[in-house]
C-alpha cells in the first residue's frame, strides 16, 4: 500500500558532486542573508550600522545594541535551529517510513508535547516557556517510545506500517485528550492557545541553551546516518540484503527524530509543516540519495523558518503572529506548487 | 494458490453479480445486531431511564403505558441517535472508499482535506461572525466541503487525475485551513473559541428530525453507490495499471467514487462537525473481519462507523453526567487503545 506512494517521488535526479556542493554553499550564502534580515528587522528600528555594530563591537550601554544581542540574536538562532531540526526530522521519518506523508507528527511527537503542556498547566499551573520546553520534550519523548514500541510488536520488528498506524492512532487519541482538557477547562485555554500555534517571539538564550544540546547531537547523528538511510529507504529486505543490521539502523534514526522534534518543539511549541515540505522540497532539488536530502534539508529548513519568522513579525503591524501560521500559509502554496508540477502520475 | 471460500450472488434476472467473501454475511450480521442493541441502549440510557423494551415499543409506536416515553424518545433521543448513527455509517464507508483510492493506509476523510475547508468556515462563523444560527453554520460547512475539494480536485489535475496528486494537494490546502483556524483559535474570544473547538471535535449534541432528514437522502443515494461501485475500487485499489488492465474506465470509475465519498463526508460534517477517527478505524477494523475485497468491506466498514458512533455519543453522554463530551472526543479516546488492542492482538496470533 505505502509502496505506491513512492510513486509521488519523482524520478532520480543525477546531479554531479560539484553541484551539489556549490548548491550546500548557496545555501549557507542564504541562510546567512536571511538571519541578518531576521536580526535586522524588527519594531524597534535600528540602523543596518548599529545592527553590524551589536554584532561586532558589544556595547552593553546602548539599548540598539542590547536589543540585538538579547533579543533578536538569540531568536534568529532558535529559528534557524529549529527550522533545521523539523525538516531533518521529517526528512528522517519519511525515509524510514518510506511514506511521503510521515513528518515528525507520525511518531506523535508534536501531540505528545502538547499534551504534555496542557495537562502541566491544567494539573500544575506552571507558566513560564522553560517549565513548557520541559514538559513538552518530556511528552514528546514519552509518545515516540510508546509509538515506537507499539509499532516494533510482533514479528518482523518495527515496520514502517505498524509505526505509521500506530503513530496515527496515538496522535488520534492525544488530540483527543488535549482538546479534551481545552474544552473543558477556559482557564488551560486561554494560557496556551498562542504556544500551541507555534512561536520563536520571546525565547531567551538560556532556552537556547538548554536545549540547543539535543538539537546539535541529533543533527550530527542523522547527517551520519544519511548513507544508511538512503539503503532503508529501498526497503527492509533490500537493506537486510546489502548487509545492513536494519534494527539499529531504524533505532538510531528513532532516536535522532526525537532528539530533533522533541528538541524543536520544546523551544517552539508544534510548528507544522516544515518537517513535512521542505524534505519534499529537497528532494525536488537533490533527488533521492539521503546523503544529500539530509544537509540539504538542515539548510533549506533554517532558511525557511528564519524568513517565515521575520514575515510573522512584519506582516501584521500591530501585532505579530505565531511563526507556525506563517510556516503553513506560505509553505501550503509552494507545496501544492511543486506537487501540480512535479508529481508526473 | 489460496483458494477462498467466495460467496457468489448471481441474480437470474438482474444483470448483476456479487461475490464476497463467506465470513461476510455472518460478519454482517452480527454487526448489525450489536449495533441494533447499542442503539436501543442509547435511546435507554439518561436522566431519565427508558427500559430496553419500552424504548422498541415506543419506537414502533406501541404504547408503553408511560406517556412521557413517547416525548422523551421519538422527540429528544432518537433523532439525535439517527444522526448519529448516519454519520457514522457515511464516515466509515467514505474511509474504507478513499483508503482503498488511495492505497494509503492513513486515508481518512480528514487527509484528503475535504472537512478542513467545512472547519476553517465553521470556526469562521463561529469566532468571527458569531451568534450563527446552528442551520447556517451546517448550509455553510456542507458547501465549504464541496468547494474545496472542487478546489484540490482543479489543483491536483494536470491533464488527468492522480490519486497521488489529490492526497498530496489535500495535505497542502489542508494544513494552510488550519493555519487559519489556528489564528482565529489564537486570537479569538474565548468563548468563542471553546464552542469552535466543539464543533472541531465534532458533537450530535441537540441533533433533531431535521437534521435526519437533511443527511438521509444522501445516505441513501451514496451508500448504496459506493457498494455497487465497489468492485470497481477493488480493481483501482489493486494500482491504476491493473485496473486499466482489467478494463476498467478508470477516471469515470474514480471520479463517481471520489464524489461518493466527498459527498458523504460533507453531509457528515455538516451535522455534527468534524469527528475524527471513525473514518479511520472503521475500514481497518472491517478489514481485520472480512478480508479487503470491497463489496464485503464496504458496508462492514459501515456499519462498524454507525456502531462506533452511537456507542461514543452514549459514553459522551454518560461518563461525566450532567458534563457531556463531544462524541468525537470518545472517538479517538475510547476508539484508539481498542484499535491498538485489536492491533496487538493481531500480532500475537
Amino acid at each position: 500500500m505505502i509502496s505506491s506512494l513512492r510513486a509521488a517521488r519523482p524520478l532520480h535526479i543525477a546531479r554531479s558532486r560539484p553541484v551539489l556542493l556549490l548548491g550546500l554553499l548557496v545555501c549557507l550564502v542564504l541562510l546567512g542573508f536571511a538571519m541578518m534580515a531576521s536580526i535586522a528587522f524588527g519594531s524597534a528600528d535600528i540602523a543596518p550600522a548599529d545592527v553590524w555594530a551589536a554584532l561586532v563591537a558589544y556595547d552593553p550601554s546602548s539599548m540598539e545594541h542590547l536589543i540585538i544581542r538579547t533579543l533578536r540574536l538569540p531568536r534568529a538562532v532558535i529559528a534557524a535551529l529549529v527550522g533545521a531540526s523539523l525538516a531533518v526530522a521529517g526528512a528522517l521519518m519519511q525515509g524510514l517510513t518510506r511514506n511521503p506523508l510521515a513528518d515528525p507528527h507520525i511518531l506523535g511527537i508534536e501531540n505528545g508535547a502538547s499534551l504534555g503542556v496542557v495537562t502541566a498547566v491544567f494539573f500544575l499551573n506552571i507558566s513560564s516557556l522553560r517549565m513548557y520546553a520541559l514538559y513538552a520534550f518530556s511528552g514528546a519523548a514519552v509518545t515516540a517510545m510508546a509509538v515506537y514500541a507499539l509499532g516494533s510488536l510482533g514479528r518482523g520488528g518495527p515496520t514502517p506500517l505498524k509505526i505509521t498506524v500506530a503513530g496515527a492512532i496515538f496522535t488520534a487519541l492525544l488530540t483527543s485528550l488535549t482538546t479534551g482538557i481545552l474544552i473543558l477547562n477556559q482557564r488551560t485555554l486561554e494560557e496556551v492557545r498562542f504556544w500551541l500555534a507555534g512561536s520563536v517571539a520571546g525565547r531567551d538564550l538560556s532556552l537556547l541553551l538548554q536545549v540547543a544540546p539535543y538539537l546539535l547531537v541529533g543533527l550530527v547523528l542523522a547527517l551520519a546516518l544519511g548513507r544508511q538511510i538512503t539503503t532503508i529507504s529501498l526497503g527492509d529486505d533490500v537493506a537486510r540484503g546489502l548487509g545492513q543490521r536494519t534494527g539499529w539502523v531504524k533505532g538510531l534514526v528513532a532516536i535522532a527524530t526525537v532528539l530533533l522534534a522533541g528538541g524543536a518543539v520544546a523551544v517552539a511549541g508544534p510548528i507544522g509543516f516544515v518537517g513535512l515540505v521542505i524534505p519534499h522540497i529537497t528532494r525536488f532539488l537533490v533527488g533521492q540519495d539521503y546523503r544529500w536530502i539530509l544537509p540539504y534539508a538542515t539548510l533549506v529548513g533554517a532558511i525557511f523558518l528564519v524568513l517565515c519568522d521575520v514575515l510573522a513579525r512584519l506582516v501584521l503591524s500591530s501585532f505579530e503572529l505565531p511563526v507556525g501560521i506563517v510556516t503553513a500559509l506560505v509553505g501550503g502554496p509552494v507545496f501544492v506548487y511543486l506537487v501540480r508540477w512535479r508529481v508526473k502520475r | 494458490m489460496i483458494t477462498r471460500p467466495w460467496l457468489v450472488v448471481r441474480p437470474r434476472r438482474l444483470p448483476i453479480s456479487f461475490r464476497v467473501d463467506r465470513r461476510v454475511p455472518l460478519v454482517l450480521l452480527c454487526a448489525l445486531l450489536v449495533t441494533l442493541a447499542a442503539m436501543v441502549i442509547n435511546i435507554g440510557v439518561g436522566e431519565y431511564p427508558v427500559a430496553p423494551l419500552d424504548v422498541i415499543r415506543t419506537v414502533l409506536g406501541l404504547p408503553t403505558g408511560n406517556p412521557t416515553d413517547v416525548l422523551i424518545v421519538n422527540t429528544l433521543r432518537l433523532p439525535r441517535m439517527l444522526v448519529a448513527a448516519l454519520v457514522g455509517l457515511g464516515l466509515g464507508t467514505a474511509g474504507a472508499i478513499l483508503q482503498g483510492l488511495t492505497r494509503n493506509p492513513l486515508a481518512e476523510p480528514a487527509i484528503l482535506g475535504i472537512s478542513s475547508g467545512a472547519g476553517l468556515v465553521a470556526v469562521t462563523l463561529i469566532v468571527v461572525v458569531r451568534n450563527v444560527p446552528a442551520s447556517v453554520i451546517s448550509v455553510s460547512t456542507f458547501t465549504g466541503a464541496l468547494l474545496i475539494t472542487g478546489l484540490i480536485y482543479v489543483l491536483a489535475w494536470r491533464g488527468g487525475d492522480s490519486p497521488i496528486r489529490l492526497v498530496l494537494v489535500g495535505v497542502g490546502l489542508s494544513s494552510m485551513a488550519a493555519a487559519l483556524i489556528s489564528v482565529m483559535i489564537t486570537f479569538g474570544d474565548i468563548n468563542d473559541v471553546q464552542r469552535a473547538l466543539v464543533w472541531l471535535t465534532g458533537s450530535v449534541y441537540g441533533s433533531t428530525w431535521s437534521e435526519v432528514w437533511s443527511l438521509l437522502p444522501w445516505t441513501i443515494v451514496f451508500v448504496p453507490l459506493a457498494i455497487l461501485l465497489a468492485r470497481d475500487l477493488n480493481a483501482l485499489s489493486l494500482g491504476e495499471e491493473v485496473a486499466r488492465g482489467l478494463g476498467s474506465k478508470i477516471m469515470l470509475r474514480r471520479g463517481l467514487l471520489l464524489v461518493t465519498a466527498v459527498a458523504l463526508t460533507a453531509t457528515t460534517v455538516a451535522a455534527a462537525g468534524t469527528i475524527g477517527f471513525v473514518g479511520l478505524v472503521a475500514p481497518h477494523v472491517a478489514r481485520r473481519l472480512v478480508g479487503s475485497d470491497q463489496s464485503g468491506l464496504l458496508p462492514t466498514a459501515g456499519i462498524l462507523g454507525t456502531l462506533i458512533v452511537v456507542l461514543a455519543d452514549l459514553v459522551g453522554r454518560t461518563i461525566f453526567a450532567p458534563i457531556e463530551l463531544p462524541c468525537g472526543l470518545v472517538t479517538a479516546a475510547i476508539g484508539a487503545p481498542f484499535f491498538l488492542f485489536l492491533l496487538y492482538q493481531q500480532r500475537h496470533t
